[in-house]
């Protein structure tokens, strides 16, 4: 994997053979058990080994809840939802920006989780499917697709719903053929775009959102 | 994904000492390509530099010229009114690509310089000389359909995939830059290279240089403008040919014009030969085949691609028979 990147990538030329201990030593870090990587560490093994395992503090406000944590930098916002703070309502379908299922809102603005990194957004403000209803009381957006069968295994769902919201609120619902362009960041393999779509007009129409 | 070094700056100085100080360090805008590029190996830079706070966020209008600056959202430089009144095509041709959540992570900067989506670039285990100098070209004997059809050298045959790229080429836009000699300005059509020997630099930037903005120099062909797009679905797939057409007509007479194709070249490729011809000409379907075959003169395809040197010229056709508004 290391041995293919590029010489651009590698920056200078005869860096490889360093960059290339420095991660393979990274990847035994990871491999240690815990109590093994303390005392790695603590004999300075690899003057980069605590580097890699850096953590960095992130201040970040989840469905209106403040979080103060440490995160690996490479840690995507995606991989945050779902892995530490088990809000598991936000999915990983292809974790490449492909199909949307990870749609979140940033600061109100619809973005794919798992292609940002959680870092980025120290001080932001998040909402995923689980912020979007009012206690029990669901969001006019999930009723909608209750009602107009806006979905069959679900999976694409949360994705689907977070970016109809968004796509209201842009002002990008004002037709079939716009609402089709504008939520075409979300994938369905399931094919329920056509309820999708009556979902979203029926928002759209009922002016709540 | 690789583990990496993380520091946000606050001033384009420390950017730029970031990237002299390390030359494995890559500046992260929206991250939509390059952290993309990162979980798949390809890419793997010891240290990231956030810009996303940096104030290249303005629009504005200067002498005779628009200002975008390098971290404007593809989805707000799309949408904004300015944008709009004076390069609407540039806005079309932002509105088709990726999809609107990926829109609102975009930058203009990280939008220049994203890489191709050639397959063999992004399976680590296969020779490409774009990820790994030397190894061999896997898309000339290979899968090679959304391939280039000019300017490929025998290192390397992949397209520039961006959709803006097309309209700023068009446009005549002029790519800001800062670097540690200070400022310097690159026209949009020397930006890209194009692969010749050395595949792995896509583009003339220096890697302590940032992007600082994008200048659009006014012209009159607001009301002429399109950007067609042809791709395997009607929505969020990269083109497999796209062009950029803009006019100032006269009546039925073409004033002035811009051509260029996307989906085609290791950079946005300007149709300088077309353009020449329909100068002065009548906007006819006659003229735009002529113009068409003009454009694809030099062209070579390598196999699952051939359908391109048609697709190519009826594309070119159909987008001046759109923008000028002629029918039959
Ligand atoms: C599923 C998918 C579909 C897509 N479809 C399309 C499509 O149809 N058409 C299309 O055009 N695009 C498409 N894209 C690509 C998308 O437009 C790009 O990923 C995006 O524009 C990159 O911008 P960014 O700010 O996220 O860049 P980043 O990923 O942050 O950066 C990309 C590169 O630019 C460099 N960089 C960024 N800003 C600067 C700067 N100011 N100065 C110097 N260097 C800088 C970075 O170091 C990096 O090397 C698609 C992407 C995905 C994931
Ligand atoms: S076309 Fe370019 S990017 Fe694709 S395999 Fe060949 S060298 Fe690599
Ligand atoms: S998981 Fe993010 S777009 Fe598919
Ligand atoms: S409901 Fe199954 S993927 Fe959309």
């Amino acid at each position: 994997m290391i041995e293919n990147k590029s010489q651009e990538e590698q920056g200078i030329k005869g860096n490889s053979r360093r960059d290339f201990l420095k991660k393979s030593s990274v990847i035994t870090a990871i491999a240690l058990t815990p109590a093994a990587a303390v005392k790695a560490s603590d004999l300075k093994l690899d003057e980069r080994f605590s580097d890699a395992l850096e953590q960095q503090s992130l201040s970040i406000e989840i469905n209106g809840q403040q979080h103060e944590l440490k995160v690996e930098p490479r840690l995507t916002l995606l991989d945050l939802l779902r892995e530490r703070l088990k809000l598991t309502g936000t999915k990983k379908g292809c974790d490449q920006g492909q199909c949307g299922a990870c749609t979140v809102h940033i600061d109100g603005v619809r973005t794919n989780s798992c292609l940002t990194l959680a870092i980025m957004h120290d001080g932001a403000k998040i909402t995923t499917i689980e912020g979007l209803s009012n206690g029990t009381r669901l969001h006019p957006m999930q009723e909608a697709f209750i009602k107009h069968d806006g979905f069959q295994c679900g999976y694409c769902t949360p994705g689907q719903i977070m970016s109809a919201v968004a796509c209201i609120n842009e002002g990008h619902a004002n037709s079939e053929t716009e609402i089709r362009e504008f939520m075409s960041g979300n994938i369905c393999r399931c094919g329920a775009y056509a309820n999708i779509v009556n979902a979203i007009q029926e928002v759209k129409a009922g002016g709540k959102i | 994904m690789n583990n990496f070094q993380y520091t946000r700056v606050k001033s384009p100085a420390t950017a730029i000492t970031e990237l002299s100080k390390n030359p494995a360090a890559k500046l992260l805008a929206g991250g939509t390509n390059l952290i993309d590029l990162m979980k798949y190996g390809v890419m793997s830079p010891d240290k990231l530099v956030d810009i996303n706070r940096l104030e290249f966020s303005d629009i504005k209008r200067g002498q005779g010229t628009l200002h975008i600056g390098s971290m404007v959202r593809n989805s707000v430089a799309a949408a904004d009114a300015t944008v709009l009144e004076y390069q609407p095509l540039l806005s079309q041709a932002m509105l088709a690509g990726a999809s609107a959540q990926l829109r609102n992570k975009a930058s203009m900067g990280g939008n220049l310089l994203q890489r191709t989506r050639c397959p063999y670039f992004y399976d680590i285990t296969a020779d490409c000389n774009k990820r790994a100098p030397g190894t061999g070209c896997s898309a000339l004997e290979g899968f090679n359909r959304m391939h280039a059809i000019f300017g490929a050298s025998s290192s390397c045959i992949a397209v520039n995939p961006s959709d803006m790229n097309v309209a700023l080429v068009a446009l005549d836009a002029v790519v800001q830059v800062s670097g540690p000699k200070g400022n310097r300005s690159i026209m949009m059509a020397d930006f890209h290279r194009l692969p010749g020997t050395h595949p792995e630099l896509d583009s003339t930037l220096d890697k302590k240089e940032i992007i600082t903005g994008i200048v659009i120099p006014d012209n009159a062909f607001a009301k002429h403008t399109t950007y067609l797009k042809v791709r395997d679905r009607a929505s969020y797939a990269f083109a497999l040919i796209s062009v950029a057409a803009a006019l100032e007509m006269d009546g039925s007479t073409i004033k002035d014009l811009r051509l260029a194709m996307g989906g085609v070249a290791h950079k946005p490729w300007r149709l300088t030969e077309a353009e020449n011809f329909l100068k002065g000409k009548t906007a006819s379907v006659a003229n735009f085949k002529l113009a068409a075959e003009l454009a694809m003169k030099g062209a070579k395809s390598y196999g699952h691609n051939d359908f391109k040197l048609k697709l190519a010229p009826n594309s070119i056709i159909q987008a001046l028979k759109t923008a000028s508004g002629v029918k039959a």
